[in-house]
């Protein structure tokens, strides 16, 4: 089986004050491709640790992260943007977009930052774009935008380098229930459609919504389930393409 | 491609600030339109007085008469020696080798009249190679000869603006002039061109003005007027006794001439002989314009380095205000060098900006000098005449290297003190930005 991720027993400390905190005490799972991860656990538990592991923001301090099979903690810091650039897509809380540049160009920055943005790189940026959606907003500024068209905007951008996985950080913390539902009707379509995708979050009705459910407490792994009661927004295996409205098609 | 790309951004966020990103702008702006204005009005102010002094002539020296002052004179009765003597002018052609050509003049003030004209003017005694000697033109018929002077003719040559007033309809040569003092009339045989007055140099020589001139033969002057020179003042008479009232004196190389100064110093050190090297001048004027330079690049210098400071300071701010996009960029892949880059780039964008502007301001610096004197003008005419001559009239040079050095000083004061804020915003840790609120 491939593997978008595999964690292999994983701990991670740092000193806090001249205290050395245990944030990770040994975890350890796998993501295969296609999976849908909800990481939960409540605050001091490590799962922002791990987000900035799984988002090569960081390096464990033993046991090892795959991504495929390559071994993260080997690289240094400028192969590890590398990586960020280009096998992840990360989906923030608060959206972070770049205020100076237009939709469009935002969707652009991972590509841009891997040298590959060409002709045809520019013209799949733009179909990204109206998948999500987009399309008649790519010369807009972010502030001109609402809080989930922002959020839509930044899901276009964690597809453009056709990453290993979403990790979409508390993605819907900041939008109302509607838009919510919207963008976790997103995310079910992107999973359709084959795309892994890994969110941490604290709400159950956001974890609902996965095919699986981690837990963490005290940096340690607590479960690790199958979401039998998924929830699921749309009928069964609804792609993208099946549900953009003719004005986008 | 990354570098458009990088600079397309840089003004993008630059404009995200406008006013902030002008006055960072306006730093660097002043401080290199400082560099070329203050070099060119330097050099335009040094060139004026080289230009004056290498008019004497580089190799000449010039030894004038000067009138002792009236309290050392006043117990004398009758006319007053003083000056250069004709023997010290035969003995310095006889035994200063170094010496090409002397060319020995008289000057007295007197009146000369045509008819019912009358003009206050210059009655110069001298010889034929005054006219080589101070760049005069002859304009019609011809300047004094050497047989003029063997043979002690009363002839005369007038300057240009004398043969306007006494003989504004008629063609002066051929004609006399009257000497009214003395009684004397003086055969006209040339007209010179007109010629500017020369300026006066560091309170070393004075004005020269050329215009109420008439050259006459020395040898003529000495037979028919004599030493003795009686001037009619307020009621009443002054008298003088002076027999040469400059000499100058053309050395045969220019490595000579500084000896020959020094020689001649040490003949003449009294207080009625004063003697001016346009050399010296020249080299005192050239050490000026080098100190000129130096205090005026300085100023400059401070100025723009005040202006590198303020983009740094910005920078520093802009760093710590723009930390969570800085995060979100490194969390896309952005490598540290990228923001490096990206920072730079900005940095190096705004120096360029005020670089360029203070350029093209420095390159009109002419123009308004030119424009804001002929306002003044304008304006109050009385209030530019009472100021310095230089002011009225120097003309700022633009200095050609200014323009590259002051572009050059800032881009590299860009980089400088962008390379700073630019490295500190790399060294953030990612997840420590993304945090940042």
């Amino acid at each position: 089986m491939k593997y978008a991720a595999r964690i292999i027993d994983i701990t991670k400390e740092y000193p806090l004050k001249g205290e050395t905190v245990h944030a990770l005490r040994g975890v350890s799972f796998d993501v295969p491709f296609g999976d849908y991860v909800a990481i939960m656990g409540p605050s001091g538990s490590g799962k922002s640790t791990l987000l900035n592991l799984l988002g090569c923001l960081d390096k464990p301090t033993s046991g090892q992260l795959l991504l495929e099979d390559d071994d993260i903690g080997a690289l240094n810091d400028d192969e590890l943007a590398t990586v960020r650039a280009s096998r992840i897509g990360f989906v923030f809380q608060s959206y972070n977009l770049i205020q100076q540049l237009t939709v469009l160009e935002n969707i652009q920055v991972p590509l841009f930052y891997l040298g590959r943005l060409g002709a045809a790189e520019r013209i799949r940026c733009e179909e990204i774009a109206d998948l999500v959606g987009l399309k008649d907003r790519l010369k807009h500024r972010p502030a001109q935008l609402s809080g989930g068209q922002q959020q839509r905007v930044a899901i276009a951008r964690s597809l453009v380098n056709a990453p290993n996985f979403i990790l979409a950080d508390e993605a819907t913390g900041n939008l109302d229930s509607v838009t919510t539902e919207e963008i976790m009707g997103l995310f079910e379509k992107l999973n359709n459609e084959g795309r892994t995708i890994i969110m941490v979050t604290h709400e159950d009705e956001v974890s609902a919504h996965a095919k699986r459910v981690v837990r963490l407490r005290d940096g340690l792994l607590q479960s690790d389930i199958i979401n039998e009661n998924r929830e699921l927004l749309l009928p069964p295996n609804t792609r993208i393409k099946d549900t953009i409205p003719a004005d986008h098609a | 491609m990354l570098w458009l790309r990088t600079v397309q951004l840089g003004v993008k966020s630059l404009l995200l600030h406008p006013l902030r990103s002008l006055l960072t702008v306006l730093g660097i702006f002043i401080g290199v339109a400082s560099v070329i204005w203050l070099l060119a009005i330097g050099e335009g102010i040094s060139f004026e007085a080289q230009k004056q002094i290498e008019g004497l002539g580089a190799d000449n020296i010039i030894v004038r008469s000067i009138k002792p002052p009236s309290e050392e004179t006043a117990n004398t009765r009758g006319p007053v020696p003083y000056g250069l003597k004709r023997f010290e002018f035969d003995a310095i052609v006889e035994t200063v080798p170094t010496i090409k050509s002397a060319l020995p003049i008289r000057e007295i003030r007197r009146q000369f009249s045509r008819g019912e004209k009358m003009v206050d003017g210059r009655l110069v005694g001298t010889i034929p190679d005054y006219a080589r000697v101070l760049r005069l033109e002859v304009d019609r018929g011809r300047f004094l000869e050497p047989a003029d002077v063997q043979s002690h003719k009363a002839y005369c040559v007038l300057a240009a603006e004398v043969a306007q007033r006494l003989f504004p309809y008629q063609d002066p040569i051929g004609r006399t002039v009257n000497l009214i003092e003395h009684k004397d009339y003086y055969l006209i045989i040339g007209v010179m061109k007109s010629r500017s007055p020369t300026a006066a140099i560091g309170g070393s020589l004075e004005a020269q003005e050329f215009s109420n001139d008439i050259y006459v033969p020395i040898s003529t002057m000495r037979q028919r007027i004599g030493d003795r020179v009686w001037t009619r003042r307020a009621g009443s008479f002054e008298g003088e006794e002076v027999e040469l009232n400059q000499i100058t004196f053309r050395v045969d190389d220019i490595k000579h001439v500084l000896a020959t100064a020094d020689l001649l110093k040490a003949m003449f050190d009294r207080s009625d002989v004063k003697i001016t090297v346009p050399l010296e001048l020249l080299e005192q004027a050239k050490t000026m314009r080098l100190m000129f330079i130096m205090f005026m690049g300085l100023i400059a210098a401070i100025s723009l380095l005040v202006g590198g400071i303020g983009i740094m300071n910005i920078m520093l701010a802009t760093v710590t205000e723009r930390t969570r996009e800085i995060g979100v960029r490194r969390a896309l892949g952005a490598k540290k060098v990228d923001i490096i880059r990206q920072f730079l780039v900005e940095t190096i964008v705004l120096s360029i900006a005020g670089g360029a502007t203070g350029v093209a301001f420095g390159l009109l610096c002419p123009t308004i000098v030119d424009g804001l004197r002929n306002f003044a003008r304008w304006q109050n005419p009385e209030f530019v005449a009472k100021l310095p001559e230089v002011m009225q009239a120097v003309t700022p040079i633009i200095v050609p290297v200014s323009i590259p050095l002051a572009f050059g000083i800032s881009v590299v004061i860009g980089v400088v003190f962008g390379i700073y804020p630019a490295i500190r915003a790399a060294n953030m840790d990612p997840i420590e930005a993304l945090r940042h609120e």
